[in-house]
């Protein structure tokens, strides 16, 4: 339950979606280009209410395709204009080769992304395969626990996007948290635009007195250099994160890192989670912890740029962790977060890694359950007592093979 | 009417240096373009093919005075909806005064083919631009691969003429009617080698608050087989046998701009071409493809006289 | 970028680094002036200022910006001659000028 934090904040009911508006309507960005997909696309019609209503001056432009909406966000992002734009699974697949244009040409666009599973078979429900796969195209990913989450960080992210001059992905899990009231504390629109501030771009195309070509042609010449000034804005990223984070803690009030650790102080076992699971395994950490069972979690808010450093240094003294994965590779190795934290641990804790185990769950909206999560604890309390190894493989939650 | 020397006081708003072929005419499109745009600004996307290779190679662009901007194929006409939603959206707020014009290009293959859709959207929507199809029959920027705005008979190296196949069997789609059915204020087909005809249609489709379209005929020495400086004769040529006539279409009224005084044989046009060269053997199936062309060509200007006519 | 910039980013043996160029390779307006194509050139138009009437027609015509013009006394604009740095010699400015005892002709390019 979200508590009052902010003084003028005012407490309403509302899903991940209406939240994810909500700040769309308060940042009120120039251009909005966005096309329906379930479960986004709520986000944008609420929005393109807001347009006809006379509510926001953005122009919201009804593309005919996903792929068209990342397109028409780079334009007018290009252009100089401050662009927002929302999807889901399928429309984020279509819009893949957009993506990695955009970060490629340093547009700071922000979008709404919900969950959802991609096909086939085709599936409208919530799992995080969608924005996994595009992990590695330059955005950044701020990921949301729940309607509250979702609604601060899109506030945040514009001011992230546009400071590193990348491009940032906000997401919800399908349904769950997309589609699912609960309790937001909004803040005065005054104070959002104040935090969001105005965008002034570096340059813009329709700036007529500086004219300029954006999207040359580089071969084996510049695209090297070109591409590693994108890895290292997306290495800088993270100080930018907390630098914003730390501003709307003391705007706001409500603290946020690049990701949350949950009873982590003396854990001996440990998950890391991704979305709104964190908030079913928090019920199953309290009990836990009933017990004298020092279970504790990571719930990671930030995916890209990845915390490697934080988090190794976090699991350090951990006996026995698992990575749950809400995406699976289909690689014939782990599942996506699993690889990072591996690597991790791996690269910065000088060989000393605890015992790890990957999960795949909840794909296409499957069910996990508080029991599921406490299965995953018991195993790993074996692992930490050495009752039991790790499977070093995906192991797979609540599914019938 | 456009004049030559009203033009030649606009400012050269293409650069030398760029890297399309020697003879190409997109070269001469693109700066004909330009100086109809006068002294207005304008933004300009391009879809990836050779105009926007040739004209942006790191760290050199032909833009002189004009923003560029390119994202990728098959998504100019989107790419250029975001610009100007941005552009009203700025305008509103008081953040920009002055007009600007803007002119969003593609190959055929990127209008066509793989931009169809994006295209379609774009003018739907109403967006304030103009579309400009540099037309020249094939993916040229690729290797001549064959697009749907191919003509029958033509050899490219995806529909190359063999033993069993003439080259491409389909006439070309005809883009130009696929965009009048939009209902959009403004349509019309130009050829590069009659610069007044080009100049002046695009002088009206800048002064329209709308979107609208120019499908211009653009030969290439390189695709088509041809030398170099006959790029404009060609086009030329293309009127004269009414493989390309000359028309426009203004709140759905068609003026045909030229008529040829005495039709010429679409043979004419074609044998010029090393693509159409195989269609000049004694194999009698093609000259059953010639005589396709020329029947289909003879169709669709009685169509256009009909419509012209309001019939 | 300015002139040495330019010079400097396309050189074969310097060329900048990473912390020297704008991101997402963005490029200054018309710097394709600097890019020398007159040395595609087979052939070579020749021009004879005195045959020529200033139609401009070569102007309008030529895909490379290399017809110069300047404006006169009574501000109207006359050709002044060609720009051997980006002209390709593809010939059209020969091909389409309208003087029946040409006042532009290509001859072959002497390398």
């Amino acid at each position: 339950m979200i508590k009052p934090i902010y003084s003028k904040g005012k407490i309403v009911a509302k899903t991940g979606n209406e939240a994810m508006a909500e700040a769309m309507r308060q940042i009120e960005p120039d251009v909005v280009a966005a096309y329906p997909i379930t479960p986004a696309t709520e986000i944008v019609q609420i929005f393109s209410q807001f347009v006809s209503d006379g509510i926001v001056k953005s122009e919201y432009v009804a593309v005919e395709s996903e792929h068209s909406a990342m397109s028409a966000a780079i334009g007018a992002s290009a252009a100089g204009a401050r662009a927002m734009t929302g999807t889901a699974a399928q429309g984020l697949a279509l819009m893949w080769e957009m993506l990695y244009i955009a970060s490629g040409l340093r547009l700071p666009i922000v979008m709404a992304e919900v969950n959802r599973a991609l096909s086939a078979p085709i599936n409208i429900h919530g799992d995080q395969s969608d924005t996994m796969g595009a992990r590695d195209s330059g955005w950044i990913q701020i990921y949301s626990e729940n309607s509250q989450e979702a609604y601060d960080n899109m506030i945040q992210a514009v001011r992230i996007a546009e400071k590193c001059m990348l491009p940032a992905m906000v997401t919800t899990d399908g349904f769950i948290i997309s589609h699912c009231m609960e309790v937001v504390e909004t803040y005065p629109d005054k104070d959002v635009k104040k935090f969001v501030g105005q965008y002034k771009p570096q340059r813009a195309l329709l700036n007529t007195k500086k004219p300029y070509t954006l999207g040359s042609i580089e071969l084996q010449d510049y695209y090297f250099e070109h591409r590693w000034q994108l890895a290292e804005a997306m290495n800088k990223a993270q100080d930018v994160v907390l630098d914003v984070a730390k501003d709307f803690a003391k705007t706001f009030g409500r603290k946020y890192g690049m990701y949350e650790k949950y009873k982590m102080d003396g854990a001996e076992i440990a998950i890391v989670v991704i979305g709104s699971t964190a908030g079913t395994a928090k019920v199953v950490i309290d009990e836990l912890r009933k017990k004298g069972i020092k279970a504790g979690m990571i719930k990671i808010r930030v995916f890209r740029p990845f915390p490697a450093a934080m988090i190794a240094k976090d699991l350090a003294k951990v006996k026995a962790v698992a990575i749950m994965d809400r995406a699976d590779s289909c690689a014939g190795t782990f599942a996506p977060l699993y690889t990072d934290v591996a690597a991790a641990l791996f690269a910065h804790n000088e060989g000393k890694m605890p015992k790890m185990e990957n999960y795949v769950y909840g794909l296409g909206g499957r069910e996990i359950a508080p029991e599921h999560i406490t299965a995953v604890y018991d195993k790993l309390a074996k692992i930490a007592k050495g009752k039991a190894k790790p499977s070093n493989k995906v192991e797979y939650i609540n599914l019938r093979k | 009417m456009a004049n030559l020397k009203e033009l030649s006081k606009v400012p050269e708003r293409l650069a030398g240096g760029h890297r399309l072929c020697i003879g190409c005419g997109a070269g001469t499109l693109t700066r004909q373009t330009l100086l109809a745009a006068g002294n207005t600004p304008v933004v300009v996307t391009c879809a990836t093919g050779c105009l926007e290779v040739s004209t942006s190679v790191y760290p050199y662009s032909s833009w002189k005075k004009d923003s560029f901007f390119h994202s990728a194929f098959e998504n100019s006409a989107a790419t250029m909806s975001g610009i100007e939603a941005a552009y009203v959206a700025l305008k509103k707020t008081g953040k920009i005064k002055e007009k600007i014009n803007f002119i969003a290009f593609g190959g055929d293959g990127g209008t066509y083919d793989i931009g169809l859709q994006s295209l379609s959207g774009a003018m739907e929507r109403g967006h304030r631009m103009l579309y400009i199809c540099y037309n020249n029959e094939a993916y040229m920027n690729t290797g001549i691969q064959r697009s749907a705005a191919t003509p029958r008979g033509a050899t490219t190296t995806t529909e190359p003429a063999g033993k069993v196949k003439p080259g491409k069997e389909q006439h070309r789609k005809d883009m130009t009617e696929i965009m009048v059915a939009h209902n959009i204020p403004y349509v019309a087909q130009a050829v590069v080698g009659d610069w007044n005809d080009y100049v002046t249609k695009v002088q009206k489709a800048l002064s329209i608050d709308g979107p609208t379209f120019i499908n211009i005929m653009q030969p290439c020495p390189l695709g088509w087989g041809t030398k170099p400086e006959d790029t404009l004769a060609l086009g030329r040529l293309a009127v004269d046998t009414n493989i390309w006539p000359l028309y426009e279409v203004e709140n759905g009224v068609y003026k045909i701009n030229k008529k040829p005084k005495e039709k010429k044989s679409v043979v004419e046009f074609l044998k010029p071409q090393a693509r159409f060269k195989h269609l000049f053997n004694s194999n009698p199936k093609n000259a059953e493809i010639i005589e396709s062309v020329q029947k289909i060509t003879d169709a669709k200007w009685e169509l256009l006289l009909k419509r012209e006519g309001g019939k | 970028m300015n002139r040495a910039q330019i010079k400097k980013a396309a050189s074969c043996q310097a060329p900048l680094r990473a912390s020297e160029i704008a991101p997402a390779g963005l490029v200054e307006a018309g710097t394709s002036v600097e890019f020398n194509t007159g040395d595609w050139r087979a052939n070579r138009p020749k021009w004879f200022k005195e045959k020529c009437i200033h139609c401009l027609l070569c102007w309008i015509a030529c895909p490379d910006s290399s017809i110069l013009l300047k404006a006169d006394k009574v501000k109207t604009s006359v050709m002044t001659g060609i720009d051997y740095g980006h002209c390709k010699g593809c010939g059209i400015c020969a091909k389409e000028c309208p003087v029946k005892d040409k006042a532009i002709i290509m001859e072959e390019e002497k390398k």
